[in-house]
């Protein structure tokens, strides 16, 4: 997928309880119409009435979520083409992850054996190979179905789909910029794609934070070190929209990520190795325009020897 | 140089009733110090025992009169992050009587009355255990069920906050529903693991039987009722998900047993079987077992299964407390379980055979067996 050109893409930490959002609008001079996507927060997609205060310019809601329900309720036959692809994709998640656990322990394990400088150099790299291997089939598996589906289904061709895909574009061109919030990143991603959102940000500055940020690069890692149920495993979820390619977005460091566990950081870096894996506490921001991601501010790095440095900019091709 | 306890500094001086006042008045009983914990009682007896539900240690030990005074205690030995339930047994002219510790205001309940708990160095109550203002509360209401299996059912069922008609959910099926409600808070956990997104929105069906003994004990009728029965009874009026990842079956006690029989006897139906101190009892050799009459149908299952285990779930989380004389027959299970494919997780704890140990598992259990959405959100 070819990411569209966007004027300039603003990434931000968690807006929940220290918003930002709005002093980015303004540092970038954004005054015209924003188009707002919060189909994160699923049902609660109309609640934006803080979001829109912190903005202080015109605003208007896509919608995507209710506009998702509207689709389904409407179209049957694509509700159940969608409802078999969403668990042809949660079976092989579920698939994926045991798979991952099993090779995460074993990586464990023989990090722990005694063995010569050497052996245990070469095996580490061999861990972490299959590891990556894993992580990449996965994500081509997801792609492939992805485009199965699409073609299947014709997705532009859908009466029901095609009015909302217009309703949408139409309200997107008389917008300067777009806003995607955070929130639940699996369906942020589904509804984003189900409406072809990816072509209509071309030439638009494009603000997204938390999981809006993670929905816009080219792979969704989901992540915690410690969930409540053991061990967290950091696991592919699927392709994003590609908007912000080669970096693997962290929302929530602060209560997702064991950032002083060395060797925990190494090994995501080195897993997702050449992506820049960066972390977005709250109050942080970058921003990629013409292909560089810079004007970093307290965004961390996470790099391959285990340390966390403050993050100012690169390339991102 | 070894840490003087409390009790023993006291006692080197003279006790005076004032001493003997400020001693009690100052202090949380019984008096934890590490690991060493002492045990205080005061009042006229003939004689003092600490009655405690730890298997492996003398269940009967005598505190001492200090001279005296009427002041008795016992100092012993607890591993810190224990959970200890006991009651002092008090000996008065030919008669006894259990009481609870009056010094300790620490109680649990179950449903044959309240012991007093001696909470360990280093062990807190979990706070997702206790009522969280900002947890949305889900609805509780009773249900009735004509089953063709077993009769008239009662007991209750639980939809989260914010239960919608246009979503699915997973179900969960709890045994000794209405006791996991009063002594185990499952209510107030499961609107907290929900709230903080570590366990999805659920559906809870709370069952109740009025014959458990019998009906738990890998009963053809009841593994019925639940699969065949109860379950397409709540689909029909719940919008649940139709697969075996979201049907989860728990129980603690003979209600493990009744959630393993029932998987057992619907293998793949239930992707999803939480088990809280089984009450697993086999044998080796033979048939008779020490535990009594009431075990032999349990003990009949567990060898069938022991002798052919096979894989009737996905996921089997089983935990039990290392005081439980129990632990030993689910030390035994795990290997047999974890054997078949299944995916296993074992988790022991201090602690007894109580809805206490079995609450403070839950999180742990119900998270790893169904997962919430926090890995999903990033707000």
């Amino acid at each position: 997928m070819t990411p569209p050109a966007t004027s300039a893409v603003v990434l931000l930490g968690a807006q929940r309880f220290d918003p930002t959002l709005g002093t980015s609008v303004k540092e970038l001079g954004v005054t015209g119409r924003i188009a707002l996507i919060t189909a994160g927060w699923q049902e609660r997609e109309p609640e934006d009435e803080e979001l829109v205060a912190d903005l202080g310019v015109p605003t208007v809601n896509l919608r995507l979520h209710a506009r998702g329900e509207m689709v389904f309720r409407d179209d049957p036959e694509l509700r159940e083409a969608h409802r078999q692809r969403q668990a042809a994709l949660r079976y092989r998640q579920d698939v994926y992850r045991i798979r991952l656990e099993h090779l995460l322990e074993a990586d464990r394990v023989i990090s722990l054996r005694e063995a010569p400088p050497d052996v245990a150099e070469e095996q580490a790299q061999a861990s972490l190979a299959s590891i990556r291997d894993l992580d990449a089939w996965h994500l081509e598996l997801c792609a492939k179905l992805r485009s199965e589906y699409e073609a299947r289904w014709d997705l532009p061709s859908r009466p029901v789909l095609a009015r909302h895909r217009e309703e949408i574009t139409e309200a997107v061109a008389v917008c300067d910029a777009v806003a995607i919030s955070g929130g639940h990143v699996a369906t942020l991603v589904n509804r984003l794609v189900l409406f072809g959102i990816g072509p209509l940000l071309r030439g638009k500055t494009v603000f997204a934070w938390s999981g809006g940020a993670m929905a816009l690069s080219d792979r969704v890692v989901l992540f915690h070190d410690s969930p409540p149920q053991g061990p967290g495993a950091s696991e592919v979820l699927d392709a994003g929209l590609g908007v912000v390619p080669n970096v693997v977005v962290l929302p929530e460091p602060e209560r997702r990520l064991r950032i002083d566990d060395r060797d925990r950081v190494q090994r995501l870096a080195r897993r997702f190795a050449p992506a820049s894996c960066l972390a977005f506490p709250a109050r942080s921001r970058v921003t990629l325009r013409d292909g560089v991601l810079g004007n970093g501010h307290g965004v961390k790095l996470l790099k391959t020897d285990g340390a966390v440095v403050p993050f100012h900019g690169r390339r991102t091709r | 140089m070894k840490h003087r306890l409390a009790i023993d500094a006291f006692l080197a001086e003279t006790v005076t009733p004032g001493r003997l006042r400020a001693f009690l008045e100052s202090r949380r009983f019984p008096i934890v110090e590490g690991a060493s914990v002492t045990f205080v009682w005061r009042g006229e007896a003939d004689a003092v025992h600490l009655r405690h539900w730890i298997y492996g240690l003398e269940s009967s030990n005598d505190l001492h009169r200090a001279p005296g005074t009427d002041l008795w205690h016992l100092t012993m030995e607890i591993p810190s992050g224990s959970r200890v339930e006991y009651k002092y047994e008090v000996h008065r002219g030919g008669g006894s009587t259990w009481i609870e510790d009056p010094l300790n205001p620490n109680r649990a309940r179950d449903p044959f009355g309240a012991n007093s708990v001696l909470q360990g160095s280093g062990y807190e109550a979990p706070s997702w255990s206790r009522h969280d203002r900002l947890s949305r509360q889900g609805h509780v209401e009773p249900f009735v069920f004509d089953s063709d299996a077993l009769g008239r059912r009662s007991g209750h069922l639980y939809l989260p906050a914010r239960f919608r008609r246009t979503r699915q959910y997973p179900l969960l099926v709890v045994h000794d529903g209405s006791d996991y409600l009063a002594y185990a808070s499952l209510r107030t956990v499961l609107d907290n693991l929900i709230h903080r997104l570590e366990i999805p929105d659920m559906i809870v069906a709370f069952t109740d039987s009025p014959d458990r003994l019998r009906e738990y004990a890998n009963d053809e009728r009841h593994a019925r009722y639940l699969t065949k029965e109860l379950v397409p009874h709540l689909a029909s009026r719940f919008p649940l998900f139709d697969r075996p990842q979201a049907r989860c079956v728990m129980g603690a006690s003979f209600g493990a047993v009744a959630a393993l029989s029932t998987a057992y006897r619907y293998p793949g139906f239930w992707g999803r079987v939480l088990l809280q101190s089984g009450s697993f009892a086999f044998t080796d050799i033979g048939k008779r077992n020490r535990r009594g009459p009431l075990f032999d149908r349990v003990v009949e299952f567990v060898n069938e299964y022991r002798a052919e285990p096979k894989a009737v779930s996905e996921r089997v989380f089983v935990s039990c407390g290392v005081y439980e004389s129990l632990i030993y027959e689910n030390r035994s299970m795990v290997p047999l379980l974890d054997g078949t494919g299944m995916d296993v997780r074992f988790v022991e704890s201090r602690d007894g055979h109580n809805w206490e140990n079995w609450r403070d598992r839950l999180r742990e259990g119900l998270s790893w067996l169904m997962p919430g959405p926090l890995m999903f959100i990033y707000e």
